[in-house]
């Protein structure tokens, strides 16, 4: 199903967020992947997560606090790449309400709301040094994902020595 | 087949899963004591792998085992075993846990046992791991509550060092079952972490927060010591200040109720006065030997053979 998006088109609306020209910052990807609505500010903890270090070398695209419908936001475009599950469910610890668009020939072919998984594997270290998930055991670290209603945030609690983190989740995230 | 009954932690358990160990245990004294003789374990092997040292632990395992009629393997030292070639804590359970119907494993490392528990083909029974849960000594600390003093409306102080103590932990969860009154005794630098606090608030339990042992001693039911240990402090000074604020003496315990128990998880120091020993407040020693009742009972849940205690005529 092939359908357009605004996340891959350039943005022509008038916005003090787009300077005085409305000139073109960022132009639409051939192939390869969208994240949109990121919480502002967390664009580069994105990059972070996805290892898009100077080895890469295809064309990746970073707005940040960009003006939206919805308010402020992140994006990142990157070319030619598409994330594994297990760097969805990353992001989704810093960026909840984020979209992940699949561009295939300039057009959106995949468009999804990331979900915060119940459970995380193996994308957190546990914040206690003595966790048997960060010694030299073959073993995957897991944790049970909650919402933090007062703080309006993530709580992250291994499930093997039961450590919680809360704060700066992006420190933890291998 | 039936599905493994591995014992990790407590802090799920119901008053259910509590007193049915609890009432298991007490039928299982006589055998304890000698006084009875009994075969339930009778083909059975139980592996211990200590990987830190153990007095009390280890060696009422092997004598609950061994009053039952069952048979017991010792790793022994880390340095005579494949861990000191670097063979990894899930290889070394893969291969025991065929060498034996149930596992005890003590690790220094917190999640250990529910690590093992994922790749035994034998039931896993946690030791203890690190500053994680040690479940058979709060299923012994409930036992001796019930035994020696009462569960249902008790008044517990719990004292010392309540910030690291993993038994202390456990206990409180335990206790809020059993809707206790809890006292924590401690100085401000080993107070009880918050979230432990809070998580019984939360379960309506009274709390009560002090410094001071006299504020308490005449109400309680039971006073639960625990050691303070020297590493905590860089300050020597500080430490002795401190340890010696929370000694029990005999002048402190003269204005608590005549029924009041004194409890300890062992090894104990300097902070209870040995003159205390010979009071009728001291339950420390018994509580030790109600750890062989009390694991009888886990290894006969864990191994299935409760059916057989009936047949024993217990």
């Amino acid at each position: 199903m092939n359908q357009t998006d605004k996340s891959n088109q350039p943005d022509k609306r008038r916005s003090p967020k787009l300077g005085d020209k409305n000139d073109l910052r960022i132009k639409a990807i051939e192939n390869g992947t969208v994240i949109d609505h990121i919480t502002p500010g967390q664009a580069l903890n994105v990059l972070h997560i996805l290892s898009l270090g100077e080895d890469f070398t295809n064309t990746v695209s970073v707005v940040m606090n960009a003006g939206g419908s919805r308010g402020d936001k992140d994006v990142v475009k990157i070319e030619g790449r598409e994330l594994t599950e297990k760097e969805v469910d990353a992001i989704s610890l810093l960026s909840p309400k984020a979209t992940v668009n699949i561009i295939r020939n300039f057009e959106v072919i995949q468009k999804r709301q990331i979900k915060t998984p119940e459970y995380i594997f193996g994308i957190v270290k546990c914040v206690n040094p003595n966790c048997i998930t960060n010694s030299s055991e073959p073993i995957e670290a897991k944790f049970a994902v909650t919402a933090n209603e007062k703080v309006k945030s993530l709580i992250l609690r291994c499930v093997f020595c039961e450590s919680v983190m809360t704060e700066d989740l992006i420190q933890y995230i291998e | 087949m039936r599905s493994m009954h591995h014992i990790i932690s407590t802090r799920e358990y119901t008053t259910e899963m509590f007193d049915d160990i609890l009432e298991l245990a007490e039928k299982l004294e006589p055998v304890a004591k000698g006084e009875v003789k009994s075969e339930i374990m009778d083909g059975k092997v139980l592996a211990l792998l200590f990987f830190e040292p153990s007095t009390r632990t280890r060696m009422s395992f092997e004598a609950a085992m061994l009053r039952l009629g069952g048979q017991v393997l010792n790793m022994g030292s880390i340095e005579a075993s494949s861990i000191a070639k670097g063979e990894s804590l899930a290889d070394t359970i893969r291969v025991t846990s065929q060498y034996a119907d149930a596992v005890v494993l003590r690790h220094p490392r917190e999640g250990a046992a529910l690590m093992a528990s994922e790749c035994s083909s034998s039931p896993i029974i946690n030791g203890g791991d690190g500053a994680g849960h040690h479940p058979t000594q709060t299923l012994l600390d409930l036992y001796t509550i019930k035994r020696e003093s009462k569960l249902e409306n008790l008044n517990i102080a719990l004292a010392g060092d309540l910030k690291y103590g993993r038994t202390i932990h456990s206990l409180c969860y335990a206790l809020s079952r059993y809707h206790a009154r809890i006292n924590l005794v401690s100085p401000p630098e080993l107070r009880l972490p918050d979230r432990i606090v809070d998580d019984l608030l939360k379960r309506n339990i009274d709390v009560n927060i002090t410094d001071n042992m006299e504020d308490v001693i005449e109400d309680i039911d039971v006073l639960y010591m625990t050691r303070i240990q020297k590493e905590r402090f860089p300050d020597p000074a500080e430490f002795n200040r401190i340890s010696n604020s929370m000694r029990i003496t005999k002048e402190l315990i003269h204005s608590a109720k005549p029924e009041m128990k004194i409890m300890h998880p062992l090894p104990r120091v300097n902070e209870i006065s040995f003159e205390v020993d010979n009071t009728p407040h001291a339950a420390y020693f018994k509580q030790a030997f109600y750890g062989i009742p009390v694991r009888m009972a886990i290894l006969c849940k864990v191994l299935g053979v409760e059916d057989k205690i009936k047949e024993e005529g217990m």
